[in-house]
């Protein structure tokens, strides 16, 4: 079966019964709502499927025996509803909560694109265009675009800076699986802090950007990459290697941060002649943007420091 | 400094209280900010402390009724 993600698009083909049920592709297609009824149908008839038609091949006696019994396929589809029921009813409460299809924009990443954006963390200082570039009014997601903010590599990296943490406290023989949970809950409660503070300032500012809650949360885990790369210099090239990568990373991550935000929020302002600039407006979403970077690298050490000695 | 979950919880809990309790007549109104001097201008934006004076309307009115219950679940 064609599983390269070309094949994502068709989402009118018939599903095989090789079709991987986790990998919902058809839910990457542009969100439209009258998507997910279809393919949670869609995601159940394998399960009628097997029930009806016999599978070929060697094995199919037993196979066949227990689904020739009207009691084992009975149980089997009541069961099957059953499931079905509890998954409509957690999808209703979480789209109560979290705005599903806006979170699933997040999600739709190829490998293209994270290669890209890795290399951009890291070496921001060559890119030109930094436009967030949209298609009928609508953003592009960050599979067509390199500018937008995604949310795989925040929760990549977070994880993937867990498991950096647990093997530098091993290697310092400091490590007890509490602190790892520790660890976590203290870099994700960083970001959450850091998430509040900017939607309290862009608030207090009247600024009228389109950035949402998860725009600010992808933005504020870019950080984990560079201190991956941070806690990955400092093992491997001990304390000088340690500042070394600080440095670099949080030179790229304050340019990048800079460079990305002053798009969503200086430009928000209208271009009308109102005396010469002296509001005080420009200034503190000037202020704003700066104050966001420069916590970047402060975090960074709090955050890494421990780890590297 | 190693934050757990449940302890930036409570400071939620606690800063929301601390903003609830500010009461309208005996406090705001006394240093200027109370709801009644907040009538900004119109087709104008706002400024920091139109906004502030809101917000601290909005979360008094909003918790005044769940603060309580809230308070509760601090051991």
């Amino acid at each position: 079966m064609d599983l390269s993600h070309h094949g994502y698009r068709a989402s009118a083909k018939p599903r095989a019964r090789a079709a991987p049920p986790a990998g919902d592709p058809l839910l990457f297609d542009d969100t439209s709502s009258a998507a997910a009824p279809m393919n949670s149908q869609g995601y159940y008839t394998p399960g009628y499927d097997m029930g009806g038609a016999p599978p070929g091949g060697p094995g199919n006696a037993g196979v066949n025996n227990l689904f020739a019994d009207p009691m084992a396929s009975a149980a089997m589809m009541y069961g099957s509803s059953l499931a079905n029921q509890g998954k409509d009813m957690v999808n209703k409460e979480i789209s109560r909560y979290v705005s599903v299809n806006k979170l699933k924009y997040f999600f739709a990443v190829d490998s293209k694109y994270v290669m890209k954006k890795l290399l951009l963390l890291m070496f921001p200082y060559t890119h030109q265009d930094w436009e967030v570039r949209y298609h009928r009014d609508t953003p592009l997601t960050p599979r067509h675009d390199v500018n937008a903010p995604d949310l795989y590599i925040p929760s990549m990296a977070f994880i993937t800076y867990i498991l950096l943490t647990g093997m530098a406290l091993g290697i310092q023989k400091r490590f007890s699986p509490e602190v790892l949970g520790l660890c976590a809950s203290t870099a994700l409660v960083w970001v959450v802090i850091e998430v509040l503070v900017m939607l309290l300032s862009l608030y207090l500012l009247t600024v009228h950007s389109d950035l949402s809650t998860f725009d600010l949360i992808a933005y504020s885990g870019y950080k984990y990459v560079g201190m991956i790369f941070t806690v990955l210099g400092g093992l491997l090239f001990g304390s000088d290697g340690y500042f070394v990568a600080l440095a670099w990373s949080s030179c790229a991550l304050m340019f990048f941060i800079v460079r990305s935000l002053k798009m969503k929020i200086l430009s928000s302002l209208s271009n009308d002649p109102m005396g010469a600039g002296a509001s005080a407006k420009p200034r503190l979403r000037l202020y704003i943007t700066v104050a966001t970077a420069a916590f970047q690298p402060i975090i960074i050490y709090w955050l890494t420091s421990h780890l590297v000695r | 400094m190693a934050f757990t979950l449940y302890s930036l919880i409570q400071a939620v809990i606690l800063c929301v209280n601390a903003v609830a309790v500010l009461h309208e007549e005996r406090f705001l109104s006394k240093i200027g900010w109370g709801v009644d001097q907040s009538v900004g201008g119109f087709g104008d934006e706002p400024g920091i402390k139109v906004q502030l004076m809101n917000l601290v309307r909005s979360v008094r009115t909003v918790m005044r009724d769940y603060i309580f219950f809230l308070f509760l679940q601090c051991p």
